[in-house]
């Protein structure tokens, strides 16, 4: 803003000159500022195609349908079957999100609509703390509190054995990570609807609970619907926890108090050793294009629920 | 008053604490007569849609508000009482000024109040909803779309369906907070029509800032200033022959130029006249 | 009464699980803290040693290479990630860009945004792997940077689109150019920027799955930007199972170090962001 207030008789004869440089500034920096919104665009297209041409040796090698539903696992012998890092990824997301959702939900209507005052603001920023609080972390509380439970208590309680490490443990951390993220994003949707809807709900007799049940959480919803995906992305993509937690066992595992090994653990536990053999580098790039691939479904399925919900549950 | 009073005030206190205090009603006694649409009028900002809020509670969701006094429901008290909450509001049902469906198909709206309350077959429900619906006028506007959002209504629709919806919860008394104030002109006639027909079945209690509407609709008006009662009269009384000096100019203010929001700067603030009683 | 009673219940559990959060979170400080407090207490200068020559092995020394490390790593990748995340913010805004074009850019930076961090090391050790280099300080730097970019774009463009348009039609009206009126804008929008800056460099300086492949993993002090490093997110993986005690402890205390860490930035965003708050019309009473 500086260069343009000056004024008064003096300017008349440099005004030109600071004119032009004005709009040569401005023609500079709209090329960079151009050039940086292309940026997001151009670093998405170079991921993609850098992890597609990396994966091509392992795809046409081996048949992806076969590589997706064998559970043989052993790179030394060239068997690139996921099947058992699949099967723990999903075991992994369902397990965290079931126990995390409700919880996530619950806490996010007290933060919203019960709490007040003071109470209001700890609770929430005990909540944005707990959001930033790196997942090596939670990696390192959950070796030292969460796998004596499991493998002590948890596990003896529900009839079953467990070393402790494995899907059950990796699924608690997780549920704990996942949490914060969708307590802010359900808060903040059921923070943005009008007291008009509150009022008209409790205008006819309803309690504040079936205000919140039938109305607010419906009205809410597409907010709410992508806060849980979002979670569910998250927990999908994780990568520490699991690597630290799970056990790194390349089976298919039996029970939920077994080890067993997520996509993203796979890559971690095997990339360090066999980084030389080209092949193996390549399955394991694919693995991260899978991720990728499997996020952007998720996003773009998503937005189209989304968009359905937010017709059919206007107000 | 000669009517039969349903819900009446009692020195009703209202304060806003926060970071500023604010005190929107000051010991307010008001009677509502049994099927009469009682108007509340003054200036914006004056307490209207707090006294309305407090006969049914409703201003208690806004965190920070203190209120003394009490309201009475045909002689229940609606403060200190043992009656949940819920079947007060029930009692008295409430109208938003912005027209707010609830995020349910349009038969789902008028259905709320019913399906909380009630146990009834499907077939009673279809028949509350098309009754309330063919109170409000709309029954022929919705009657092949029952299943769509309500939000796909317009404005003025949608506004008649809250009416039908406050109505299936058999309230005694409806609140309406200005109700056609975010209502396109021919909309808001659609609506004060429905008002005018449901006054002959119901008490209710409207704030309304259009002078005109009030002179239309009104049995009783309340003239509200600074959170407190000026007047209260009948309609004819109130607009022909004002008792209180304040009211008067009030009056004849709107008569000779009609704002749409009160201006608080009109008439001089000499708060502490005496309710004409 | 049982809707009354079913009222009750849902409070109740409303309750229940916010409290269940918040213990759950003073655990996990309280662990951490627990835990590396104490190995502060019998060996206080455990952060500003170098390693030892068999560190992994007996844990002799301390781990000043994975404090520098972070920092020569996460303090360059901020500043980076910073220029270009305002910029494509900037971008963003109607004056440069159609509703359109903002829309698709956004729909990138969305999938950019939920990408797991373990893509982004993938990513970058191919390049490295593409172009023959190995792994150093400088492809944690790119690593970082880039998992920084689409959450710090986000607060960004979040902050200048809560800048007041009376600002910008204020700058508008006085002749200024897009870029002046950007400039305006930015400063306008600083205590969310700034909110934004923190949490950004907040988030790079607890990620450990992007700097895994890409930094090199050292257990000596950092060497250049050529040379491998490795963070304290990464020790903390490596070490919290070890079976030598004194190695484990050390990714006790490092985890001391990071959650005290992220907790300061976290309030020093709060503080911060209240202070420029003055910029930000209506921001403070």
């Amino acid at each position: 803003m500086d260069t343009t207030t000056d004024s008064g008789s003096n300017a008349q004869a440099d005004r030109p000159e600071r004119l032009d440089r004005r709009l040569l500034i401005e023609r500079l920096s709209s090329y960079w500022l151009i050039g940086a919104g292309l940026f997001a665009v151009a670093l998405f297209a170079l991921i993609v195609l850098t992890l597609v041409q990396q994966s091509i040796p392992i795809v046409s090698e081996h048949s992806l349908l076969e590589m997706l539903t064998s559970s043989n696992w052993d790179p030394a012998s060239e068997e690139f079957g996921y099947l058992p890092a699949i099967v723990g990824t999903i075991y992994v997301t369902v397990l965290s999100m079931a126990m995390g959702t409700p919880i996530a939900i619950l806490a996010a209507i007290y933060i919203a609509e019960y709490a007040e005052g003071r109470m209001k603001v700890i609770v929430s920023s005990f909540i944005d703390v707990l959001a930033a609080i790196p997942s090596v972390i939670f990696g390192l509380v959950g070796l030292i509190v969460v796998v004596p439970f499991v493998g002590d208590y948890l596990a003896p309680a529900l009839g079953t054995h467990s070393i402790g490490l494995g899907i059950v443990t990796v699924s608690l951390v997780m549920a704990i990570i996942v949490t914060p993220f969708m307590i802010s994003l359900t808060v903040e949707s059921l923070e943005a609807l009008p007291d008009e809807l509150r009022e008209a709900s409790l205008g006819v007799g309803a309690t504040k609970w079936e205000t919140i049940r039938s109305v607010l959480l419906r009205a809410a919803g597409p907010g709410i619907f992508s806060a849980i995906l979002l979670g569910f992305g998250r927990v999908f993509g994780a990568t520490i926890v699991p690597a630290m937690l799970i056990g790194g066992q390349t089976a298919i595992p039996e029970s939920p108090f077994d080890a067993g090994e997520t996509l993203p653990s796979l890559i971690v536990n095997d990339f360090g050793e066999l980084m030389s053999i080209p092949l193996t580098q390549s399955a394991l790039i694919f693995v991260g294009l899978l991720l990728l691939v499997i996020v952007w479904l998720f996003n773009f399925g998503a937005m189209l629920v989304r968009r359905r919900l937010q017709r059919r549950w206007q107000y | 008053m000669t009517h039969d009073t349903v819900i009446r005030t009692d020195d009703l206190e209202v304060t806003y604490t926060g970071k500023r205090e604010v005190t929107a009603l000051n010991g307010v006694s008001v009677d509502f007569s049994e099927n009469k649409l009682t108007a509340i009028i003054g200036p914006s900002g004056c307490g209207k849609s707090t006294l309305l809020k407090s006969l049914n509670r409703l201003h208690e969701i806004q965190p920070n508000a203190e209120i003394t006094g009490e309201v009475y429901l045909e002689d229940d008290p609606v403060y200190e009482t043992d009656e949940p909450l819920p079947e007060i509001r029930r009692r008295v049902g409430y109208v938003p000024q912005k027209p707010t469906p609830l995020p349910v198909s349009i038969y789902n709206n008028v259905a709320y109040g019913p399906k909380i309350h009630g146990d009834y077959s499907r077939e009673e429900l279809d028949d509350i909803v098309e009754t309330q619906l063919r109170k409000v006028n709309l029954w022929s506007e919705v009657e092949d779309r029952l299943d769509s959002p309500g939000a796909e209504l317009s404005t003025g629709q949608i506004q008649r369906l809250c009416l039908a919806r406050s109505l299936a919860a058999e309230p005694d008394v409806l609140l309406c907070d200005e109700v056609t104030s975010a209502l396109d002109p021919i909309s808001a006639e659609q609506v004060e029509e429905t008002l005018a027909d449901l006054k002959e079945e119901y008490t209710i209690v409207m704030v309304t800032h259009s002078m005109e509407q009030a002179k239309r609709l009104a049995d009783d008006v309340i003239f509200l200033y600074l959170g407190d009662v000026i007047e209260t009269n009948d309609a004819r009384t109130f607009f022909e022959n004002p008792q209180n000096e304040r009211t008067q100019e009030f009056v004849e203010g709107h008569a000779a130029v009609e704002y749409d929001d009160g201006d608080d700067t009109a008439p001089d603030s000499t708060a502490d006249a005496p309710p004409a009683e | 009464m049982d809707r009354y009673a079913e009222q009750r219940l849902f409070g109740f559990l409303a309750r229940a699980s916010a409290a269940l959060i918040v213990a759950v979170l003073l655990l996990v400080v309280g662990v951490t803290i627990f835990r590396g407090g104490r190995v502060f207490l019998t060996d206080p200068a455990v952060a500003i040693t170098p390693p030892g020559s068999r560190y992994m092995l007996d844990g002799g020394g301390g781990f000043l290479h994975a404090v520098l490390g972070s920092l020569f790593i996460v303090v360059p990748a901020t500043v980076v990630a910073t220029t270009l995340s305002l910029s494509t913010a900037v971008f963003l805004q109607s004056d440069y860009s159609s509703e359109r074009t903002s829309d698709v850019i956004n729909m990138f930076l969305n999938v950019l945004w939920g990408t797991p961090p373990i893509v982004y090391g993938v990513f970058v050790l191919t390049v490295i792997i593409a172009v023959g280099a190995q792994t150093s300080l400088i492809f944690g730097i790119v690593a970082i940077a880039i998992f920084q970019y689409p959450i710090m774009t986000r607060y960004a463009d979040e902050a200048l689109q809560s800048a007041p348009d009376a600002v910008k039609e204020a700058s508008y009206g006085l002749g200024a150019t897009r870029f002046e009126t950007a400039r305006v804008t930015i400063r306008a929008a600083l205590p969310g920027i700034i909110a934004g800056v923190i949490m950004g460099f907040a988030r790079g300086i607890g990620d450990a799955a992007t700097v895994l492949f890409t930094a090199g993993r050292s257990t000596q002090m950092p060497g250049g930007p050529f040379e491998p490093a490795t963070t304290l997110p990464i020790l903390i993986f490596e070490q919290a199972a070890s079976f030598n005690a004194e190695v484990r402890s050390h990714a006790y205390a490092a985890s001391f170090v990071l959650i005290v860490a992220v907790l300061a930035l976290i309030i020093a965003s709060k503080l911060l962001a209240g202070r420029y708050a003055r910029f930000a019309p209506g921001g403070r009473q």
